[in-house]
């Protein structure tokens, strides 16, 4: 049977010195032009010695980055079910439209008049965007997710200046991001830990128990981190703003919501959104992403500048905008990452995204039912798009969550999101993703169960994992206490 | 419902549907209130096809001046170079482009190793002892450096940032530091277009003073002073670079001292993609090590006593420290960092000088024949490969019948960016302008 087999078998594993290991002195990679103008040597006084850069032939290069990437584990190889971080297929015209010259090729300070097809694309994709989430008004600036997030802090941060009165703290609840409490100090704002109630969600007597004129708001990820809906979403909202408070809304987890609830409707103030996990651009073994924040009619002056404007069928940058909390980026951000997301939205269309939204879901709910006897299920309710496990019902063979992530990986998944988010001891926090078939879901599962039957008849398989990748467990403690970060 | 990236048959729908114990794919959604549910849907354009996606795009694309063989004679913070063909190539392994932060060090040892080896060159190239794993551009790392010295010298609240720092980057670190109620103190540049040490002399209470070098104009700055400076304040010296490519052939801003180093690593094989994604570069000191902002790379073994590789140091991070973390980022510009380092292995220490010193060589003839032309050279301080010249009156309209006719980009206006310099225009020649091309340009406004 298809299903029983697993995707991951043993393979030819190279080895691969580091890259300067490589280097002979007189080998170089690169085609050099002729020169055609006479030298020009700088002064003795300003040049240095040339960096000690390895020197190599072109396959050295080839061969030595071909064979690292193959120690690696990418969605193209296999499922990544890791919670929170919306791991769905990138599709591949996606990475051709950016490639295209006119983008690729085009200089940030070339001028308007020079520039309009990227900034027909950014006006665009704001419009869009702001019309998937509700929003009034959107930028494409922020870099990533947190810096998103800081945007959106930095604008709550300018419209209580602009009010003539600052605020000193904000309330983060215990499911919320570890981005959160971060961004929030940056614009010197105290967070206020609020915990969710027994349901897993917000309950709007905790909010209105400490929400009071010297908070400047609260940060909410809505589905929050354990796959939730936070059901009271509007009453909350509510009550902050009938304390002069604003609603950051953290958009991590739009995947879950597109065509199905709109933040910006129900009393959110201020959302980043990802670009890198709900509208498909790749994340690259970290970046980069992209984090557009988007806003309501009232927080648009606050928006870092430039802004881009329409004026009859001409598109130009806006800095005068007195009330923006500034620059964010030296240029516009990651317009790379934006031809992508923008190409995805023009391929799915409305109906297409909320399909991507409800199959996220169905598969997420799938895979809660099917594993809910095999791993213990601290909140045992409908989910959105991830559903969070732990290892209670491990422990007695002392097998812990880390143990059942590492052998996954012998059994060819990558690991769901571990002990994360923090308000579940234990956490094993799956988000399968629309992309992934039921065929490769019921692959997955079948895993878990093997593995769950290993925890008692066999722990050691488990302790002793991962054993097919190239290396086994590593000890990060020695990395740490004696950090080696050079070669 | 057929669409190439959902692979749902309808069948499989109502199979999953019964096991989640819903009757339709709306049922999944019971727990959200009626009232927060989207009644009009989203207004969103017809989906197109990949036939229609294309046309589309190149549409779009052209509507940029961006075409094939254009001549950019425009730096200021993103530079022309040659790209080799096995970069991109090898970049757009998926196995790459595909994977998260690699918080599994056991199946990410490929980005492990990859970034490790980035900061190991990174770190060679700059002269410094560390070097992050990457930051979103030069202006956010510019930005961290002034926070890293705010909080080390806590007594002080502001950062003196040279005027000849890359007019977006201050706009950055100005940004970043107003909410917690920092200042960022402008450093006039004289006459020679060098940042004024002397105005320096005078400022109290500063963290740390930050000079670009080569600075906005391209000149190169005298940093040995500045470090003397910054020692006798007891702040911390923070340089920062927007053109990589210049540390072939000048001497490193580690061995004039320097305690942080911002830069953009745009130049080492990344497009310009209008101005995004590049990649942040960060270097510090030993001294600084638990003070940096992101992700780091460590080197390590695993239970068999094998070598490998791990993000290390990260109880100085978010997802540890919360609140009290060195900086909120999360994901940094990791495959950029990989395009980079590609990069540099491809290019090499024979590479890296010849190609540095081929940019010097073109911007000086660049020069030459625009004063020939008859621009005229305001400054004289030694540069690398961008200059400023003060441009005839009639220039301003033969620049843009120059975009027109040729899809050449004479110089970048400075005007807007100083202005008391009208009529001044920055320039900048890499490996990949051609004599002819000069001489044509030359030719053309003269």
């Amino acid at each position: 049977m298809m299903t029983t087999q697993r995707p991951g078998t043993k393979g030819l594993i190279f080895n691969e010195p580091n890259v300067w290991d490589k280097s002979r002195e007189g080998r170089c990679a690169v085609s050099l032009p002729k020169p055609d103008v006479a030298r020009a040597p700088l002064d003795a006084s300003l040049t240095g010695d040339a960096p000690d850069l390895p020197q190599l032939s072109e396959l050295d290069v080839v061969r030595h980055y071909t064979r690292l990437s193959q120690w690696n584990f990418g969605v193209d190889s296999g499922m990544y079910p890791l919670g929170s971080c919306t791991m769905k297929y990138n599709p591949k015209t996606n990475e051709i439209q950016a490639a295209r010259q006119g983008f690729a090729g085009a200089h940030p300070l070339a001028g308007d008049d020079c520039s309009q097809g990227a900034l027909r694309l950014m006006y665009d994709l704001e419009q869009y965007l702001a019309e998937i989430t509700g929003f009034d008004a959107v930028s494409l600036q922020p870099a990533a997710g947190a810096h998103g997030e800081l945007a959106g802090m930095l604008i709550i941060h300018a419209y209580h200046a602009k009010q003539g009165r600052q605020r000193s703290k904000i309330l983060i609840p215990d499911t919320a991001h570890g981005t959160n409490p971060a961004s929030a100090t940056l614009c010197g704002y105290k967070s206020v830990n609020l915990k969710s109630g027994p349901k897993g969600i917000l309950e709007p007597e905790a909010v209105a128990a400490i929400m009071d004129e010297d908070t400047a708001g609260i940060m909410i990820t809505n589905p929050n981190t354990l796959g939730l809906f936070e059901e009271h979403i509007k009453e909350i909202c509510e009550i902050v703003h009938a304390k002069g408070g604003l609603v950051y809304g953290d958009g991590a987890n739009m995947n879950a919501i597109m065509g199905v609830v709109k933040p910006g409707k129900v009393g959110i103030d201020v959302l980043h959104l990802n670009l890198h996990k709900t509208f498909s651009t790749p994340h690259g073994g970290g970046g980069p992403g992209s984090g557009p924040v988007a806003v309501t009619r009232e927080l648009m002056p606050f928006l870092p500048v430039p802004r881009v404007e329409k004026d009859l069928d001409t598109f130009k940058f806006v800095a005068d905008c007195p009330d923006s909390i500034g620059r964010l980026h030296t240029f516009y951000g990651h317009f790379g990452v934006m031809v992508k997301a923008y190409a995805y939205i023009l391929t799915m269309g409305a109906q297409g995204l909320l399909d991507v939204s409800r199959l996220a879901v169905l598969n997420a709910n799938y895979i809660k039912e099917s594993l809910k006897h095999t791993l213990n299920l601290p909140y045992d309710r409908p989910c959105m798009h991830e559903c969070v496990f732990n290892d209670a019902n491990q422990q007695s063979h002392h097998i812990t969550t880390m143990d059942m992530a590492k052998r996954l990986l012998d059994y060819g998944f990558h690991p769901p999101t571990v002990y994360f988010p923090l308000v579940v001891d234990g956490s094993f926090m799956v988000e399968p993703t629309e992309t992934e078939s039921k065929e490769d879901i019921d692959q997955f599962i079948d895993a878990v169960k093997a593995i769950a039957k290993e925890a008692e008849t066999d722990p050691e398989k488990l302790t002793r994992a991962p054993v097919l990748p190239k290396v086994t467990r590593l000890d990060e403690v020695a990395a740490a206490r004696k950090p080696c970060l050079r070669g | 419902m057929f669409m190439r990236y959902l692979p749902h048959t309808q069948e499989d729908i109502r199979n999953m549907l019964a096991v989640a114990g819903c009757s339709s794919l709306d049922d999944l959604f019971k727990t959200i209130p009626d009232a927060v549910k989207v009644k009009d849907g989203m207004d969103l354009p017809e989906p197109l096809s990949e036939w229609e996606l294309n046309e589309h795009m190149e549409n779009l694309a052209s509507q940029n001046i961006a075409c094939k063989g254009y001549t950019c004679l425009i730096g200021a913070g993103s530079y022309d170079h040659y790209i080799p063909a096995i970069i991109p190539y090898l970049v757009s392994r998926s196995e790459f482009a595909t994977a998260y932060t690699p918080y599994q060090p056991e199946v990410s040892q490929g980005t492990l190793q990859g970034i490790y080896e980035f900061q190991t060159m990174v770190t060679d190239l700059l002269g410094m002892d560390i070097a992050t794993a990457s930051h979103y551009d030069c202006g956010t790392a510019l930005a961290e450096c002034a926070l890293i010295a705010l909080r080390k010298n806590r007594k002080a609240d502001k950062i003196a940032v040279s005027d000849l720092v890359h007019p977006s980057h201050r706009q950055v670190i100005d940004t970043y530091l107003k909410p917690a109620g920092y200042e960022m103190v402008r450093v006039p540049h004289t006459k020679d277009g060098l940042t004024d040490i002397a105005a320096l002399e005078a400022m109290d209470g500063i963290a740390g003073v930050a000079v670009q070098s080569p600075n906005f104009f391209g000149h190169i700055e005298d940093l040995a002073g500045f470090k003397k400076m910054a020692d006798d304040k007891k702040c911390l010296f923070i340089t920062s670079f927007t053109e990589a490519l210049a540390w072939g052939l000048l001497k490193k801003p580690g061995s004039f001292g320097a305690d942080l180093v911002a830069g953009e690593g745009q130049s080492l094989g990344i497009t310009k993609s209008f101005g995004g994604p590049g990649l942040g570069l960060l270097a510090g000191t030993s001294k600084l090590m638990r003070d940096l902002p992101g992700r780091l790379v460590g080197r390590t073994k695993d239970a068999n006593g094998q070598d490998g590789y791990v993000l290390t140091l990260s109880t100085r991070e978010q997802h540890i420290r919360r609140e009290k973390a060195s900086s909120n980022i999360c994901s940094n510009n990791g495959l950029n960092a990989m395009t980079a380092a590609m990069y540099l292995s491809t290019i090499g220490k024979i590479g890296i000088r010849e190609i540095a010193q081929l940019n010097h060589d073109k911007a000086v003839y660049l020069k030459s024949v625009l004063t020939d032309a008859g621009f005229e050279p305001v400054f004289d301080p030694p540069f690398f490969n961008e200059f400023v010249m003060k441009a005839p009156k009639d220039f301003k309209q033969k620049r843009t019948d120059l975009i027109n006719r040729h899809c050449l980009f004479a110089g970048l206006d400075l005007a807007p960016y100083y202005p008391e310099l009208t009529d001044h225009y920055l320039f900048c020649a890499t490996e990949k302008v051609s004599k002819q091309q000069m001489d044509q340009l030359a030719k053309e406004v003269a």
